[in-house]
């Protein structure tokens, strides 16, 4: 072991001791998990020898199946907009159930902000409101999904920091309430033909543009701000949090505000690129967020995880959804195997930190 | 002006009916390391929260560096230059050593971003590092997460947050009943090095051999008042014990009778 001096003889590291992130482990999982895949096309025997991640069309322009990956990327940037918020949340301690339902009721609120008064010259077959509603500037659909989105997290965060219930519990309550809402809205009726400004918001790549946009902010925040130290401090020994003079309970709406406003965002671009809003949307959005987080190695204990491990994590759900569907597993047995995963990524990670412990 | 660092004055609390400290005055000079004994129970600790602003107390006054002070939280007491370790560590385990030697009171970039303002990790560190060599803690790597160290090691890194904030006083509740014996005595180095600095300390211990190792003078609390106030030189381990178990009172302090 190498020597350790640390006082008046000046400082001197030991760089061996320094742990090995564990987004490094995430990005290897990532890599093998394709790899499987890779072998999995070439052994099948029903597969004819598809690559699941080149191109073998034999076209010059590219080496990867461009089409495929796109596809991956385009699956998982709009949910994965949502996990970047119940990160913070589970970083902070607590867990967030109520943004799928809040991603239905959003969309719906939203879309009727941004509703055109002709479609093809006739009149709007599913016009909400009156004519003042129609042909709104994009920005006041955003203002209000995104003023939804922070009045809803901030009552999350109310209940759970003054009344000190779970916060499991709370927001299981919020996910019925926001779901009564989405359907309560239009009594079920779907709200479609948004502006054209609005329906640019998620067309094409654009999920995919947001959500790195939005991570880097969220990585951001994490990583360099107080906001973000505060957090992590939370989740990790909230009494130390409170004894160092944090304001503990400001500091938890203020995480639940914030993820509710990125579930809310994930609603206007999904509105936007479906051009319609169902109340029924954003089904498992909130299971699937977080699994994308745990995946990327975000403790459910609180305290650990990052922006970069959950954005890996989000890929990870994206190929191994892509590469069932690539390997015609039945889509009754995807969803059954996704829930599997779920439950190994926290199995690993409790594994890890039991060897962490041991290490020490 | 004045040597005296930390004064209170018929200090007493009472939760409802029990009388947890009563008219406990104390003085701690300038340098001065002063322990504090008793028996569990005796008070030790409620006098502890009263001047660490931890509790508000019933009656009483404290004078800390001149001035008469009223803390309404641990922050205040903390602002004004009071720095405690306490039995259970306010530390956070996932944070590194700058980070919880900083938790509540990071140096910060760009201060009108509100809550969202930068971190200046690089001045933290810096500090984090002068602190350490300040008190001679030895830790492998202030980048560690506080999780993998040892017992003694994060007493260390709660006991550098005195050096870092350049504390007045430093007040240590029993900071080495969880420890091994190496680890007690790298605590007990640092706590020499504070003395050496000039820097006053109240150590509450059971540990005698310790108390008698580092501190100049020795208060025995008993049944919520202080019933002993003893020069290191003019007492023994068997002498303290008998103040403990109420054996022996001094004059001055036989009030007992009388309340």
């Amino acid at each position: 072991m190498a020597e350790i001096t640390h006082g008046t003889g000046g400082l001197k590291y030991d760089n061996s001791k320094r742990s090995w992130p564990n987004e490094v482990n995430i990005f290897i999982a990532l890599v093998i998990i394709v790899a499987i895949f890779e072998i999995l096309g070439q052994v099948l025997p029903y597969m004819n020898g598809q690559s699941f991640l080149f191109d073998t069309n034999d076209r010059f322009d590219s080496i990867f199946n461009e089409a495929r990956l796109r596809i991956i990327i385009l699956q998982v940037a709009i949910i994965g907009i949502i996990s970047l918020g119940v990160t913070q949340v589970i970083i902070s301690g607590g867990i967030d159930l109520s943004s799928g339902p809040l991603v239905a009721a959003t969309a719906m609120i939203v879309m009727s902000f941004a509703q055109t008064e002709l479609v093809n010259g006739n009149p709007n077959p599913k016009a909400v409101f009156g004519p003042w509603a129609f042909d709104l500037p994009v920005i006041i659909p955003i203002l209000v999904g995104l003023a939804f989105g922070a009045f809803i997290g901030s009552i999350n965060g109310m209940f759970i920091a003054f009344t000190r219930i779970p916060p499991f519990i709370a927001t299981l309550g919020m996910f019925l309430i926001c779901r009564g809402i989405a359907q309560w809205w239009t009594r079920g009726q779907p709200v479609s033909f948004p502006t054209e400004s609005y329906a640019a918001l998620g067309a094409g790549m654009m999920p995919v543009v947001w959500f790195v946009l939005l991570a880097i902010l969220c990585h951001v925040l994490l990583r360099y701000t107080v906001y973000g130290k505060h957090t992590y401090a939370i989740g990790s020994n909230e009494d130390a949090a409170r004894m160092s003079g944090i304001n503990v309970k400001r500091h938890k709406v203020m995480v639940y505000m914030i993820a509710s406003m990125l579930a809310a965002f994930a609603a206007i671009i999904l509105s936007s690129k479906n051009l319609t809003a169902q109340s029924g949307m954003g089904l498992f959005y909130e299971l699937y967020a977080i699994a994308m987080a745990v995946i990327g190695g975000v403790s459910l204990t609180g305290g650990r995880g990052s922006i970069i491990g959950t954005v890996l994590g989000a890929m990870v759900f994206g190929v191994i959804q892509s590469g069932f569907t690539y390997v015609k597993l039945d889509a009754y047995f995807q969803i059954m195997a996704m829930g599997a995963i779920i439950i190994s990524a926290v199995v690993l990670d409790k594994w890890r930190q039991q060897r962490a412990m041991m290490r020490s | 002006m004045s040597d005296i660092i930390l004064e209170t004055r018929n200090l007493t609390k009472h939760y409802g009916g029990v009388h947890a400290l009563q008219d406990a005055t104390f003085t701690l000079r300038k340098g001065e390391h002063v322990a504090i004994m008793g028996d569990n129970g005796a008070g030790k600790s409620t006098f502890v929260r009263q001047i660490t602003g931890v509790e508000q107390p019933t009656r009483g006054e404290i004078y800390f560096d001149g001035k008469p002070v009223h803390f309404a939280g641990p922050l205040d007491a903390r602002e004004a230059g009071i720095e405690a370790v306490f039995q259970t560590l306010a530390l956070a385990d996932d944070l590194d050593v700058s980070d919880n030697l900083f938790l509540g009171r990071e140096k910060t970039k760009f201060d009108w971003l509100g809550p969202f303002r930068l971190l200046d990790y690089k001045a933290m560190r810096q500090d984090t590092i002068a602190a350490l060599e300040k008190t001679a803690v030895k830790i492998p790597n202030i980048r560690n997460t506080i999780q993998n160290m040892s017992g003694g090691q994060r007493q260390c890194v709660a006991i550098a947050r005195t050096a870092t904030f350049h504390s007045k006083l430093t007040i240590m509740d029993e900071p080495t009943a969880a420890l091994g014996v190496q680890e007690t005595a790298q605590v007990e180095n640092i706590i020499r090095t504070l003395k050496e600095q000039g820097e006053p300390l109240i150590l509450i211990s059971h540990n005698m051999r310790q108390v008698m190792d580092l501190v100049d003078r020795i208060v025995v609390f008993r049944r919520g008042r202080i019933c002993a106030n003893l020069r290191k030189e003019d007492t023994d381990g068997q002498d303290v014990v008998a103040y403990i178990t109420g054996a022996k009172t001094q004059p001055e302090y036989d009030v007992e009778d009388v309340a």
